[in-house]
């Protein structure tokens, strides 16, 4: 699917303070942390605030996003939250944030949810309205505050952040070339209604699941577009842990040094849907005109979104000083232990609760 | 707080709505209709303009709470500030991510959006601004 001219006009991302190492996880469960840790690659993960929940880090993703592009909230057409931990069942994410960037009331608004590619699935939705002059802006959000059970291996890499961008046509920091989505029936992760935390197939989420889409989405795009590897100077693929992405991108025939900035669940943990997107906003932190991405998101259920993005000379005037550049949520932030962890997590029950 | 009475103040707690002498420029929140500080108040009857706070400030004062408020129980100790805000007005509010051992008075703020409580397990979740410490930011480039 080509983008007609859609692209990205701008983008914020916002991850929590707090940070909680594999080690101190392993440490109360009786398992080797470090260990755990560096199977994952993951050295920490990121931990919201009691306060903190899918709504508020959307909401701030989004006014830094608003804030560095310049643009007017009321020209947003449409606003769609992709998360697996909306706070709501019913009630929308996206209402509460398009009236808290002041985007309400002429737009249309939708909450998503496709595992962890909710975000990316939005950012597709948007281009079609872009592309197609039904809206000048849309606005595409992946967040999560993700949760794994108490000692199960997701609690060493579940972590909470997002990603918000502004899709048009005109000035645009990066162009999107094209899209492309491979999507088939595959139950590797999933969580029923009413269940606190999600049921995964261990083994098999790899092979059958995100291998088989990251990289058949990835060979796709590449073949439509009629690129290789040595095209793009960076990629980002989805992340749920450190070591996932690394492989898909060597299958594909990706050098390290494409993957560099694209990494971010070894600093922050899986953001779930918002991994790619603070992945691809960490390489349009360092990305320079002419530059060429390619992206590869991945939800369980299962699907791949890809997207092949050229930057473009806008770039170069785009304001990075407003907000969090994301390397320095990579460098930063406050440790705390498990006991403090397991309070703001709400695995604590108070009395009367 | 009835679902109703939070939503009518959703645009001062969500986005920071102010309002604006047209007369001597003096700056409320939250809102109000007539200014109180023009001598003769009827001049500023209907001409009071809406406007929006910035979300900067410094702390004017502030104190660490270590007997929560219902709802707050899992965030003690915190830290609850009077911020003097860019454009004037000095609001209340929770400073947040923060050892209460690092604040300190004139300490630069900016609000952030955050939960304010729930009501209960099946009622509504409300938000509203807080204060987070203004860190010095570091581009990456």
């Amino acid at each position: 699917m080509k983008g007609n001219g859609a692209g990205i006009v701008s983008y914020g991302t916002y991850v929590p303070r707090y940070r909680i190492s594999p080690d101190e996880i392993g440490r109360v469960w009786g398992v080797d942390g470090v260990a755990m840790g560096k199977n994952l690659n993951i050295h920490s993960k990121s931990v919201p605030s009691p306060d903190e929940d899918t709504i508020t880090i959307s909401t701030e993703a989004l006014r830094v996003a608003i804030a560095r592009g310049n643009i007017d909230p009321r020209e947003i057409g449409a606003l769609y939250v992709g998360s697996e931990s909306h706070p709501y069942a019913v009630k929308p994410t996206a209402t509460i944030v398009a009236q808290a960037v002041g985007a309400t009331p002429n737009l249309t608004a939708a909450d998503f949810e496709f595992a962890c590619k909710a975000g990316t699935a939005a950012i597709q939705v948007c281009m079609g309205l872009v592309s197609s002059g039904m809206i000048k802006y849309g606005v595409a959000i992946g967040s999560d505050t993700s949760q794994g059970a108490p000692g199960d291996a997701l609690e060493y890499s579940a972590s909470a952040g997002g990603g918000a961008f502004v899709i048009g046509k005109d000035h645009i920091i990066a162009k999107i070339n094209a899209t492309q989505s491979y999507t088939t029936d595959t139950p590797d992760f999933w969580r029923r209604e009413g269940q606190r935390y999600p049921s995964h197939g261990g083994r098999f989420t790899g092979e059958p699941a995100y291998f088989r889409h990251v990289t058949e989405c990835g060979k796709g795009i590449m073949k439509a577009e009629g690129t290789t590897p040595a095209d793009y100077q960076h990629v980002v693929f989805h992340q749920p842990n450190g070591k996932f992405p690394l492989r898909a991108g060597k299958m594909l025939g990706f050098n390290d040094d494409q993957m560099r900035y694209g990494m971010v669940t070894p600093w922050i943990g899986n953001t779930y849907s918002g991994a790619a997107l603070i992945g691809l906003a960490n390489v349009l932190d360092h990305a320079k005109p002419s530059e060429r991405i390619l992206v590869v998101g991945y939800g369980s259920g299962a699907g791949s979104d890809a997207f092949d993005v050229t930057v473009t000379d806008e770039i170069s005037h785009y304001d990075h000083s407003i907000g969090t550049p994301v390397q320095k949520d990579l460098e930063e932030g406050i440790s705390i232990n498990y006991s403090i962890y397991a309070k703001f997590r709400g695995k604590i029950r108070l009395s009367g609760e | 707080m009835s679902v109703a009475r939070f939503w009518r103040e959703t645009l001062r707690r969500y986005n920071l709505g102010a309002s604006k002498c047209p007369e001597c420029q003096t700056v409320f929140f939250p809102p109000r209709s007539v200014c109180p500080q023009c001598t003769v108040h009827r001049k500023s009857m209907t001409k009071m303009e809406p406007c929006q706070l910035s979300g900067k400030g410094e702390i004017f004062s502030y104190t660490t709470v270590y007997e929560a408020a219902d709802g707050f129980e899992m965030q003690v100790p915190y830290v609850l500030a009077l911020v003097k805000m860019a454009e004037g007005p000095v609001l209340t509010g929770q400073v947040v991510d923060v050892d209460p051992k690092e604040v300190h008075e004139g300490m630069p703020v900016k609000a952030t959006f955050r939960k304010l409580r729930e009501d209960g397990d099946s009622g509504v979740i409300h938000y509203g601004y807080k204060f987070a410490i203004v860190r010095s930011p570091t581009a990456s480039k």
